[in-house]
């Protein structure tokens, strides 16, 4: 049998989650599963302050976990992270999904996580720990505590973009999903769907490192799948996102981000 | 399990109910209150039938854990009519044959409502964003297009 339980503030509800505990965000994944019959968990833990600011940082930008991608979209400081936001279901799912939901969902969804990710974000966790994104999502299915918020540096004009590739237009899940920020010397590209979780191409990453000309863009496309992983899943093969992949990087790459 | 006392206003009306631990919105709304026009459809968050508007935003509410919308205001279909007055949506959606097997058209028209509350104004693009997250199989989404906008111009005053 289910239970709730609401804690006043998200620090004591941290304590509450476990293996058989799940928090609640904004709803679309926890109630989701839920109506879906899943009985991996039996209590959900709430918190009925939830931290939604956006605001400059020590480190650049920090949001708040509880925000969600309306607040995201009504933020003027998150311009370039607008289209990934924008790209996330319609406007009723944009009201509820949270930036901190999105660090866990899983495959074909975590658009978010992914341009997270090629920030280089890190998290803040309720306890007051911080860590690296990269490493909550390696170990984001037994992860104690929860996140209270993720803080990354603003990126250059245009040199954030992203691309989420879907069947269904105009919105739909996404085949793959590609985040590049294209910082000099040390270049990000994230692909989500390309592995359990949002993974960094080092190939093309090390492409790119001395630059986005042609030739630096044929060899990140050529070396885009190296350590990446894609599996097999209703929308496509795991043969058919490896043939795309380089493609869609190199139109991200060519032309800029779009939808 | 104990069930949990939870108060809102729905469409207007005081509403007090004991909801089941997890239960959600749609469920509430349909079998605690007897809103029946909220519909249910995929559970998933993806086909946009069960829209309801929570404080004038559209949220989903099957995916809305029932105890959350405490001393909050839910509108559903249900409440758009004023009597035997349709709203204007509604008129324009009978009108312009923008509902035809119907189980989106409760979705439709509080996803619609949240968007002409907060933008009166829309242009066909931002119309289309707004419904983008509302599945129909029926009428290819021009019709409902045109009937929101066609909605909107009569709620300014503006000839259709």
């Amino acid at each position: 049998m289910l239970s709730v339980e609401t804690f006043p503030t998200l620090q004591e509800a941290a304590g509450a989650v476990g293996p058989r505990a799940k928090f609640l965000g904004g709803g679309t994944l926890v109630m989701r599963a839920v109506s879906y019959g899943d009985q991996s968990f039996e209590k959900i833990v709430r918190a009925k302050t939830v931290d939604r600011a956006i605001g400059s940082h020590a480190a650049g930008l920090r949001v708040g976990a509880g925000a969600t991608m309306a607040d995201v979209l009504a933020a003027r400081d998150l311009e370039f992270l607008h289209p990934v936001a924008r790209a996330i279901g319609g406007p009723a799912i944009r009201n509820m999904a949270t930036v901190g939901g999105n660090l866990f969902a899983p495959n074909p969804y975590g658009d978010f996580a992914a341009a997270l990710l090629a920030l280089d974000a890190s998290v803040e966790m309720a306890d007051g720990r911080t860590m690296p994104l990269a490493d909550l999502l390696a170990t984001r299915d037994h992860v104690t505590g929860l996140v209270a918020g993720v803080v990354f540096q603003r990126p250059e004009s245009s040199a954030f973009r992203f691309r989420k590739i879907s069947r269904v237009k105009p919105k739909g899940v996404p085949v793959i999903s590609i985040a590049v920020h294209l910082k000099r010397g040390d270049p990000r590209v994230v692909f989500g769907n390309m592995a359990p979780v949002p993974a960094r191409s080092v190939g093309a990453e090390r492409a790119l490192a001395n630059g986005s000309d042609g030739a630096a863009i044929d060899a990140a496309c050529a070396a885009c799948l190296e350590g990446l992983a894609p599996e097999d899943d209703a929308l496509a093969t795991e043969w058919y996102r490896r043939e795309v992949a380089p493609i869609h990087l190199r139109r991200l790459l060519e032309d800029g981000g779009q939808i | 399990m104990a069930k949990t006392p939870v108060t809102f206003t729905l469409n207007d009306a005081e509403t007090a109910l004991f909801v089941d631990p997890g239960a959600n919105l749609n469920e509430v709304l349909r079998r605690g209150a007897g809103d029946l026009t909220t519909k249910h459809g995929c559970g998933q968050g993806t086909c946009g039938a069960c829209t309801v508007l929570i404080d004038g935003v559209p949220h989903l509410s099957c995916l809305t854990l029932a105890e959350t919308v405490e001393r909050r205001r839910i509108d559903t279909a249900g409440g758009l009519a004023g009597g035997p007055n349709l709203h204007a949506l509604q008129t324009a959606f009978m009108e312009g044959f923008a509902a035809q097997c119907g189980f989106c058209t409760a979705g439709m028209l509080m996803a619609a409502k949240g968007l002409l509350d907060a933008n009166p104004n829309p242009t066909r693009d931002e119309v289309a964003e707004a419904i983008s997250g509302n599945l129909c199989r029926c009428t290819g989404y021009e019709p409902i297009i045109d009937a929101i906008l066609t909605a909107a111009a009569r709620m300014q005053g503006r000839a259709v």
